[in-house]
């Protein structure tokens, strides 16, 4: 049978993986926005399975706002990314100190 | 319900696994395929949980729209992905032990009993789920409770857009373009020119 705790477990592991993804891939950027998309992933699932289990719809529109928000945080991330790479040539991230005052 | 049980213990360990390898990949465009597969297992979860509405916008969001840009952007540039995998060997046994605590801190967290299902149905406020339809209850909910938060994620999708388009355009200079108000500006008196020729002879 499968209960609340076993979806919460899940995207413990899914969230863990973000988080050590952001950590070993530190020069590639790419990969570090998609180790968020996974961290965001996670917290969808906490969300929607908080709604069923509570029997409560709130927590699928706060799920959706999280989708818009991770969508808005892709599309800018990439155009950032794109920029980057334009003026540089390279996405390294120990790279980026160009704004350091 | 073991039916249940072997579907849920498929779709997340499929989704565990590619999220594995969303994050050791040596190829990002395999990372990007990955993450795909990462989130339409996901979806197939939360098919498995009734929130049909929520699993289908995340196919379409996420596998239609953020993941193919993920894809256009690692294949428009041209990095040596290699040099960039440098140092994660490095990492990995201080990021391993790290992974290990936090997963045992979330695990202590969300496998006590405070999560059970009997300790959890005193904080319900919104219509029963079960009652009707997922998608109509969404839309019964998101155009009157959430009026304004639905507003403002519109406001932050069109901020989003605006930026990205401004963080990417650029004047290329040698690029000839349409001038419009010109074009229609033209007086046709001075534009042709009228000369009598004579038979047999040019101008």
């Amino acid at each position: 049978m499968i209960y609340l705790e076993h979806y919460l477990f899940l995207a413990a592991i899914i969230f863990t993986i973000g988080v050590l993804g952001i950590f070993l891939n530190k020069k590639n950027v790419i990969i570090i926005l998609m180790s968020i998309e996974l961290i965001l992933l996670s917290v969808n699932i906490n969300l929607i399975s908080f709604s069923v289990f509570l029997n409560d719809i709130s927590g699928q529109i706060f799920a959706m706002l999280t989708l818009t928000v991770a969508a808005a945080e892709a599309a800018i991330g990439l155009a950032i990314l794109v920029v980057f790479y334009r003026n540089l040539g390279s996405i390294e991230v120990n790279k980026i100190n160009k704004l350091k005052g | 319900m073991y039916l249940y049980s072997i579907t849920f213990y498929i779709f997340s360990l499929v989704a565990v696994l590619s999220a594995l390898m969303v994050i050791s990949a040596r190829n990002p465009v395999h990372s990007v395929l990955f993450l795909i597969l990462s989130f339409v297992n996901a979806s197939g979860l939360f098919v498995l949980l009734g929130a049909e509405f929520l699993a289908m916008i995340l196919v379409v969001v996420y596998v239609g729209a953020v993941a193919v840009l993920f894809l256009f952007v690692v294949m428009m540039l041209d990095i040596n992905f290699v040099k960039l995998r440098e140092g994660f060997l490095q990492y990995l046994p201080f990021g391993a032990l790290l992974g290990i605590v936090l997963i045992i801190e979330l695990g202590i967290l969300f496998l006590t009993k405070s999560f059970s299902k009997n300790s959890l149905n005193k904080f319900v406020s919104s219509p029963q789920i079960n009652e009707i339809e997922n998608t109509k209850l969404i839309g019964q909910v998101l155009y009157t409770d959430y009026f304004y938060l639905f507003q403002i994620s519109g406001l932050i999708l069109l901020v989003a857009m605006i930026g990205s388009i401004t963080l990417t355009l650029r004047d290329r200079g040698q690029v000839k373009r349409q001038n419009i108000s010109s074009q229609n500006y033209i007086d046709a008196n001075k534009a042709i020119e009228k000369k009598k020729v004579k038979l047999g002879e040019g101008i």
